[in-house]
Order: structure tokens, then sequence, then C-alpha cells
């Protein structure tokens, strides 16, 4: 057992992009604590002009996502004992997202990216037909439930070096989205996912580096979904059912 | 940066390059075990269509994947973008094809 120390001492990255600075912050220790609770802390007991964006508190939401000693964690399911066990922490917002203001960042170019990896629904049947069965043990259902659980938190995105180096990527939330819908029965434009995640920034800039799979609070594979993007539209490509 | 058509001939290019470069290394071992002379060497490869083909086709397949690859790195590491990035893709394919030929050339013109 590691004793807890009695004060954590937390660095917090304060204003916008343009005109950032790092404030410190003595924060009691508790014996069970997250990273979510030292920054409400903060916010209700030292500044309570620090700006951050939380809401369920218990990983189902994907709002709390932040940067914690230089990874991008979901704080409200982050233990501080797992991260700081010297009792420092470094909290900033997340990377390779515009800053709003302190932790606040803008979610834009990340749902944009969905928007335009076709990563939503396009549906088979109108509202007044029946229900389209799924059959729950079709391989191409198995691999749609890998990547169904995403919360849309962001982590995947702040920690892919790909995103950081050639902003026009798409990312690993928004292609995962694609690579299930491609797999779901109920989604009626294949070929428009694949022509979607076929431009300049699409799923073949990925370099299979994994920080995706690596960071992922879910235990998702992102990495997975991209591979057989990739596989799927060479396949296509060399059916010539699109342009390649 | 990599659309569908640069990833693939990437990857097709790296798949035709991978048994000429064993084929490459072997015909290296060969040469050197044997203790074969300039004069010996340039007498089996002159003249020879077998070798033009060998090495034309591995200078093509190094050009196109050499060029992507610096493409990519130059996009992440340089931010190079349009105009500059597609003159740096074609200058290095450019620039490898010439000289990979000039080389070529003169060890399998008769």
């Amino acid at each position: 057992m590691t004793r807890t120390p009695e004060m954590l001492h937390v660095t917090v990255q304060r204003g916008t992009a343009q005109d950032s600075r790092k404030e410190r912050y003595d924060v009691p220790a508790r014996e069970n604590q997250t990273v979510l609770d030292v920054v409400s802390w903060i916010q209700q007991e030292a500044d309570p002009t620090l700006s951050y964006r939380f809401a369920c508190r218990v990983g189902m939401c994907g709002s709390c996502a932040m940067m914690v000693n230089g990874v991008p964690r979901w704080t409200c399911r982050t233990h501080v004992s797992r991260v700081a066990g010297d009792g420092r922490l470094d909290i900033a917002p997340l990377r390779n997202l515009p800053v709003i203001k302190d932790l606040a960042t803008d979610m834009d170019p990340f749902f944009d990216k969905w928007v335009a990896a076709e990563a939503h629904h396009h549906p088979t049947r109108g509202r007044l037909e029946e229900f389209d069965p799924i059959k729950p043990d079709s391989p191409e259902r198995a691999e749609a439930n890998l990547g169904i659980e995403c919360i849309n938190c962001g982590i995947c995105y702040a920690a892919c070096d790909t995103v950081a180096g050639n902003p026009d990527y798409l990312g690993p939330a928004a292609l995962q989205r694609a690579w299930t819908l491609l797999n779901d029965s109920r989604d009626a434009d294949r070929p428009g996912i694949l022509a979607a995640v076929s431009g300049r920034g699409g799923c073949h800039n990925c370099h299979s580096m994994g920080s995706c799979a690596q960071y992922c609070p879910n235990g998702l594979n992102p990495m997975r979904a991209i591979a057989g993007l990739k596989r799927e539209t060479v396949k296509a490509a060399l059916r010539g059912k699109r342009d390649a | 940066m990599l659309d569908l058509r640069l990833y693939m001939a990437q990857r097709l290019s790296a798949l035709v390059m991978a048994p000429l470069v064993l084929g490459h290394i072997a015909v290296m071992i060969y040469a050197i075990q044997g203790g074969l002379s300039t004069a010996e060497i340039l007498g089996r490869t002159q003249g020879s269509l077998l070798w033009f083909l060998f090495y034309g086709t591995f200078v093509l397949a190094v050009s196109v994947h050499a060029a992507i690859g610096l493409r990519v790195i130059a996009h992440e590491w340089l931010r190079l973008r349009g105009t500059a990035l597609g003159l740096l893709t074609w200058g290095t394919c450019a620039a490898l094809l010439a000289l990979g030929f000039s080389a070529v050339f003169a060890v399998t013109l008769p």
C-alpha cells in the first residue's frame, strides 16, 4: 500500500489557445478520488472561473476527457491513485482540438469529421415499414458489435499522432463509426461510406501506430476498424465498384 | 494526403519490390562470393533483356514507393501541402527514375 499524500500538487492549463498559461493549485488528497473530483474541487473551492466540461460522471457521456499527465483520459473514471503516485497532476485540454477556454475544447472539428466520413445512419426502410431483423450471430454483426460502444469522448482523436501531423485526417472515432455502419445490414449507403473514407483525409492515412486502441477507455480497437476499411476499399476498387 | 489511389500505388509497388530486393541481395552475394570482376559482371548484364527487365522494374517500383513515402513524411512533419507537396512527390519520383535508369542503361545496354 502506498501512503496517500496530504495534498496533491496540480497544474492546470488555463486560458485560450492564443494565451495559455499553467496555474498551480494544492488540492486536498482523498483516499478515493477521481481526476474529475480534483478539477471540480479547484472550480468550487479555489477558482470559480475555471472552465471544463462534464455531465454523467459515470463514463457514459464522453464529455470529461482531458490530458492527464500528458495522456488523454476520461477523468470521471480515472482515479488519482492510478495516475499520480507522487501526488503530482498535470491537467490540460484534449490534444488535437482547438481550445475554447481552460480545459474546454471545441469538439466541432471532431464531429464534423464524423459527418465527412458518412459515419451516420443511412436507413434502408422508412418508419412505416416493418423492422429489419438483425441476425446477432452473423460475422458482419459481430464485427460491428466490436465498435459500437464508442462514447464519442475524443480520446482516440487526441491520442492519434496522425491527426496531430495531418489535420485533414478523419481520425479513429469517425472511421470506426463508418466501419460499424459498413457492417450494419440496415445501412443503405455502402458505396457512399467507402467513397467518403477513401479521400485525402481518409482511412489510408492511418500508420497503424495503435495509440487509439491503447488509450480508448472502453477498450475498443479503432485501428482494427480502420484496417477493415482499408481492406474493403481496396477490394471494392479492384472489383471496379467505385472510382478508385 | 494519402487517398486510395496513392495507398494502392504504394502497396503494389512494395509487393513488386519484395521479391526483387531478395533477388538483388542474392545477386550481390553471388557476385562477391564467386569473385566476379567488373568485366565479368558487365559481360553477363550488357545486352541482357532479363537483367534490364529485373532492374528496370525495380527502379520503377522504388521511384513510386519512395516518392509517396516522402510525400507523407513531408506533409506530416514539414506541413508541406498543395503545389509544393505535388512538386516534391513528382520531383522525387522523376529524380529516382532518372538516376535509376541511367544506372540500368549503363549496365544492360549492349
